[in-house]
């Protein structure tokens, strides 16, 4: 493997297609956002309550080419000012990740260019650096989203270890199921953040699993108790419910966060993932992150969900340590945060 | 110069070539690991045609129907070359590549691919002769293939048959006068029989743009099922 000469004038091309947006972005430099296009399939499967990954594979193709266009036309460049074309490898969908990989992969063929597959998880930890590349290492980076909960420590680039993650539902599956159930529609997250504000955060103290216990937090027990709660108490407010579990959900999360700053002395702390553009997670992890004497970064809620500005910022640092991937890269559905495509 | 991908079946080809014939062409029994061979394969294909990518002048794929995940890395690969190169785009249907490999035949072919959960996507065919394009007398379709064999029944002529959905269901085919079975070396269709289909398209001037590449699924998501039989449920 051999490393890469990259600087400030390289240009990134990444796509993105590992669950349910289909982006593509150029960056330049590392962290010179050109242009990030992002086609979101939120409406398409909003009526199955959750991402279908046929439909999802479907879609990506459907609008892949008019992503890739945008991108290029957005960032008001020519192709072949292209200087590295980089695709999400994994973890996510197995057929929507082909989407992305296959044309990556024949983009870098056709310009004679290199390759990159980049860690989608890996890449959530440069969505914070790529709105505030003053960040200095360590770095605790709490990575909430729809599939993954995870507290992770940054020493470097390409340095990570994980403190703590979910031992079962992810933060956001717990806002889907919950939200479901609630009627509150789909997304969970947004349809909870939405209304939780009018709510009383107090109205049912539901439990904090594991608050005491270690970095690693649970979720499946506060859906349960939620659902359980509600069947007990049919005519409780939605609203309620909505504002009591969202305070747990950000309790654990802040409290478990902040620990695992003090724990390794952190420079910051940094959300990243779907959930961290939730407003209460926004607003609390500020306030008790500052009351803890550290800076927290909140990345721009374009760049907390799924997008490939940030998977053009982590190909630009991988290229520069490991090199480019080989063309004959495929997908790998359940790669690990420390996991380098090949 | 035509570029012809073919991963809509178990295996992955590359052909390159034109009306005159095949310069070029590689072929894996892949395993299903379409994504990981196509792109290296599409590279050793041009350097043995002693071509580069600035000879081509038409992007071919198989565009289905097939298996989902293969032909969207075919569909994505080949969208993304034209798009790069300013190509047109030719999608070729598999059934009619899989036809060319009974291209002798002076019967009515039919051509068939195993479509899994017991069901095959065929269509019918007559070939118009030697390297010429077979002319479909049926639209492609999926179903079981115990209605496949009553529907070429009725015809009451004698019928080519090839592809895996004979082969994955050929007790249903013996000793039945009419069909004439094409056997294993015919039952996939090859990317040299989509760069052959792409020349007469190129002729008739029938191409498509990077970005409007259709794939021919013939079959809804199980999502997508499942939800509309709840729907009329309710």
């Amino acid at each position: 493997m051999t490393s890469h000469v990259v600087n400030e004038s390289t240009v990134v091309l990444a796509i993105e297609t590992s669950c349910d947006e289909t982006a593509a972005s150029v960056v330049m430099g590392g962290n010179d956002v050109l242009s990030s296009i992002v086609s979101s399939q939120i409406e398409i499967h909003a009526r199955f309550g959750g991402v279908v990954p046929e439909v999802a594979s479907r879609a990506h193709l459907e609008a892949l080419i008019p992503v890739v266009n945008a991108a290029i036309t957005e960032a008001g460049i020519v192709p072949p000012r292209v200087d590295v074309v980089a695709a999400t490898a994994g973890p996510g969908l197995i057929g929507a990740l082909l989407v992305g990989v296959s044309a990556a992969k024949s983009l870098a063929l056709v310009w004679d260019k290199p390759f990159v597959g980049v860690n989608h998880l890996e890449a959530h930890l440069y969505a914070g650096l790529l709105d505030d590349p003053t960040l200095q290492f360590p770095l605790v980076v709490l990575l909430v989203s729809g599939g993954h909960t995870m507290i992770i420590e940054m020493r470097g680039h390409g340095d990570y270890a994980i403190m703590g993650r979910t031992i079962d539902d992810a933060a956001g599956e717990a806002y889907d199921k919950v939200a479901r159930y609630l009627q509150l529609g789909y997304p969970g997250g947004p349809a909870i953040d939405k209304i939780a504000p009018s709510g009383n955060p107090h109205a049912v103290e539901f439990p904090r699993a594991m608050m005491h216990d270690g970095l690693d937090v649970s979720f499946s027990g506060l859906k349960t108790s939620v659902i359980n709660y509600v069947k007990k108490n049919p005519d409780v407010s939605n609203v309620d419910v909505a504002a009591s579990f969202q305070a747990a959900v950000v309790d654990v999360l802040c409290a478990k966060t902040i620990r695992a700053a003090q724990k390794v002395g952190a420079k910051g702390i940094v959300l990243g993932g779907g959930v961290s553009a939730n407003s209460l997670l926004r607003s609390e992890m500020t306030a008790r992150g500052a009351a803890a004497g550290f800076t927290v970064a909140l990345p721009s809620r374009d760049m907390c969900t799924d997008n490939a500005a940030m998977i053009a910022a982590a190909a630009w640092h991988r290229l520069a340590s490991d090199g480019p991937t080989s063309l004959s890269c495929g997908a790998y559905p359940n790669l690990k945060l420390d996991a380098v495509p090949r | 110069m035509i570029l012809g991908i073919e991963t809509s079946v178990d295996h992955v080809g590359v052909a390159v070539g034109d009306y005159r014939g095949i310069r070029a062409h590689s072929m894996l029994a892949s395993d299903r690991r379409h994504a990981e061979s196509l792109t290296p394969m599409i590279q050793f294909v041009l350097q043995q045609a002693d071509a580069t990518m600035a000879d081509l002048s038409t992007i071919a794929v198989d565009v289905g129907p097939g298996l989902f995940t293969g032909m969207r890395v075919g569909i994505a690969s080949a969208a993304s070359l034209a798009w790069a190169l300013e190509l047109p785009v030719v999608p070729v249907c598999s059934l009619d590549a899989l036809a060319m490999n009974a291209e002798w035949s002076d019967n009515v072919v039919a051509a068939s691919l195993d479509a899994r959960r017991g069901e095959v996507y065929w269509s019918l065919y007559r070939m118009r002769g030697v390297g010429m394009e077979p002319l479909r007398l049926t639209e492609p379709v999926v179903s079981s293939p115990e209605d496949m064999a009553v529907h070429l029944a009725d015809r009451g002529e004698d019928i080519t048959c090839v592809g895996t959905g004979f082969i994955r269901h050929a007790a249903l085919f013996e000793d039945v006068p009419w069909a004439l079975m094409a056997g294993e070396p015919h039952a996939f269709p090859t990317a040299q029989q989509v760069v052959v289909l792409a020349s007469h398209r190129i002729a008739a001037d029938d191409t498509v743009g990077a970005g409007k590449i259709t794939p021919m699924y013939l079959r809804a998501p199980d999502a997508e099922i499942n939800w509309l039989t709840r729907e009329a449920a309710q």
